[in-house]
C-alpha cells in the first residue's frame, strides 16, 4: 500500500503565506540566504524566515531564533540585508520576533532531504523518546541509513543538534533536535 | 501601562536578565575545562541559552526604559550593588558536581517558573518563556542524569555531590521570596507568584536527591540579598571580567 505523505499545517500555512504573498520575488531573492552553520540550507529551508512585507518604499523582513542564544542571528540579519541591497532595495527593516516560538516543524521538506544529504539527520529521522526528547538511540544513520546508532551528547556542535554515532559504518553525525 | 505597573515591569525584567546574564557568563567558565569534550560543548550550548535570554530580557528593558539605555548597557555599564540577580546564579563553578547540583536545582525552577510565566498578560514576557521552555527541557534532562550519576556513582562522586548539595542548599530560598515589586505584578496578572512553586520544586527535587542516593538537607541556613543588591564577593569577580573589554574599548565592535 503506497502511503499518502501528509504535509504539517504548520508548513502548509508558510507555503501558502509565500505563494500568496505581494512580494514573491523577494521570497525568492531570499531564497540565496543560507544559515552559516549549515549553509546547505536557506532561512526559507529553516523556518527562521517568518514573512516579508512591503511597507511603502520600504522592506520589512522578520526572521526568528531556533534557540534563545543562537549566534548565527547577526550573521543572518547582515547577510539579509547584503541579498537585499545588491537588488537595488536600500530601505529595509530586519525584525526579530519571538512568538510563536519556532519549531522543528518549520523546516521544510525539501530542507529536509538537503539536510540529510548535507550529512544531519533531520528531526523525523528518530523517535522521539517518552519525554518528547531526543532518543538514546535508533536515529537514521544519514550515511549509510542504519538505525543501528546511539546517542554521544545530548548537545551537538550547535544547541539545535545532538551528536550521535552510527555502529555499522562508525561515522559520527548531527542530529537535528526536535523543538 | 501604567507608570506603576511599567516602572515595576522593567525591575522584573532586570531581575530575569540579570538571572539569565550571570548563570550564563558562570556556566561558560567551563568551556575548555569540561571533564571531555561532550560536556564542553554542552555547557557552552547551555550557557549560550541564557545568554541569548539574558539578550532578550535586557532588550525589553531597554524599550520599557526608553532612556537610552541598550542592553549592553544593562550589561556591561552597572556594578554589582545595581545587579538583581538571585545569589544562586553567582556562586563560583567549583567542581563539576557543584555545578550540576546548581543547575538541577535551577533547571526544576525554570521548569515551574516559565510554563507560568506564558500565561502573563505582558505579550514579551510571554513570548520569551516560550522560547525558553523548550530548551530547559532539554538542560534539565542533562542536569538530573549527571546529579543521579554522580550521586550514586563512586564514593568520591557521591561525597562531592552531596558537599555540593548541602553547601548550595541555604541559597535555594531565595528562588521563592516575593518582595512588593513582584507582588504588584502578581496581582496584575504578569508576574509568576513564586511562592506557590515551593512545593512543587522541594518534591521533585527531593525525589531526584533521593533515587541519587543524597540526603535532602535540612533548613538549618539562608542567605538572601541579590534582589536589592547585597551580593556575594564572587559577582564582582565575574562582573569584572565579563564587563573588562567593554568599559576598556568603549563602543569597540568587530
Amino acid at each position: 500500500m503506497s502511503e499518502i505523505s501528509l504535509m504539517p499545517e504548520e508548513q502548509y500555512h508558510r507555503l501558502q503565506q509565500r505563494d500568496t504573498s505581494e512580494v514573491k520575488e523577494l521570497w525568492d531573492l531570499l531564497d540565496e540566504v543560507k544559515d552559516p552553520e549549515i549553509p546547505a540550507l536557506s532561512i526559507w529551508d529553516l523556518g527562521i524566515l517568518r514573512d516579508i512585507e512591503r511597507q511603502g518604499d520600504r522592506i520589512v523582513v522578520t526572521i526568528t531564533p531556533t534557540y534563545s542564544g543562537c549566534p548565527a542571528m547577526d550573521t543572518i540579519t547582515e547577510d539579509i540585508e547584503a541579498a537585499l541591497n545588491a537588488k537595488g532595495y536600500e530601505s529595509l527593516e530586519v525584525k526579530m520576533q519571538l512568538s510563536p516560538a519556532w519549531s522543528s516543524e518549520w523546516m521544510s521538506p525539501e530542507g529536509r532531504r538537503k539536510l540529510r544529504n548535507y550529512g544531519v539527520a533531520p528531526p523525523e529521522d528518530a523517535d522521539a523518546s517518552e519525554d518528547g526528547l531526543t532518543p538514546d538511540a535508533h536515529a537514521l544513520c544519514p550515511h549509510c541509513g542504519s538505525r543501528d546508532t546511539r546517542l554521544l551528547s545530548e548537545f551537538g556542535s550547535t544547541a539545535c543538534k545532538a551528536l550521535f554515532q552510527c555502529q555499522a559504518c562508525k561515522e559520527t553525525f548531527d542530529y537535528f533536535k526536535k523543538i | 501601562m501604567s507608570d506603576t505597573i511599567k516602572d515595576a515591569t522593567l525591575e522584573y525584567a532586570i531581575r530575569l536578565g540579570d538571572d539569565a546574564n550571570v548563570l550564563g557568563h558562570r556556566i561558560s567558565e567551563w568551556v575548555s575545562h569540561g571533564p571531555f569534550l561532550e560536556e564542553d560543548i554542552a555547557y557552552a550550548n547551555v550557557a549560550l541559552d541564557y545568554i541569548g535570554r539574558a539578550r532578550m530580557f535586557y532588550g525589553y528593558a531597554s524599550e520599557l526604559a526608553n532612556d537610552g539605555r541598550t542592553e549592553d548597557d544593562f550589561a556591561y555599564m552597572r556594578d554589582d550593588r545595581q545587579y538583581r540577580n538571585l545569589l544562586l546564579m553567582e556562586m563560583p563553578k567549583e567542581d563539576f558536581a557543584y555545578s550540576q547540583v546548581r543547575q538541577l536545582f535551577i533547571d526544576i525552577y525554570y521548569g515551574l517558573l516559565l510554563p507560568e510565566l506564558v500565561k502573563s498578560k505582558d505579550d514579551t514576557l510571554a513570548a520569551i518563556a516560550a522560547k525558553a521552555i523548550k530548551e530547559t527541557r532539554y538542560h534539565l534532562r542533562r542536569s538530573r542524569d549527571w546529579v543521579l550519576r554522580l550521586g550514586d556513582g563512586t564514593e568520591e562522586s557521591h561525597r562531592r555531590t552531596q558537599r555540593a548539595v548541602d553547601s548550595l542548599w541555604g541559597y535555594t530560598h531565595e528562588m521563592f521570596e516575593m518582595d512588593d515589586t513582584e507582588r504588584l505584578l502578581v496581582d496584575s496578572g504578569i508576574g509568576v507568584d513564586i511562592t506557590k512553586l515551593r512545593d512543587d520544586w522541594h518534591r521533585q527535587v527531593g525525589s531526584i536527591l533521593t533515587e541519587a542516593t543524597l540526603n535532602v538537607p535540612e533548613d538549618s541556613w539562608t542567605v538572601r540579598g541579590g534582589r536589592i543588591g547585597y551580593h556575594t564577593e564572587n559577582l564582582g569577580h565575574l562582573l569584572t571580567e565579563m564587563q573588562f573589554v567593554h568599559r576598556s574599548y568603549p563602543g569597540c565592535q568587530w
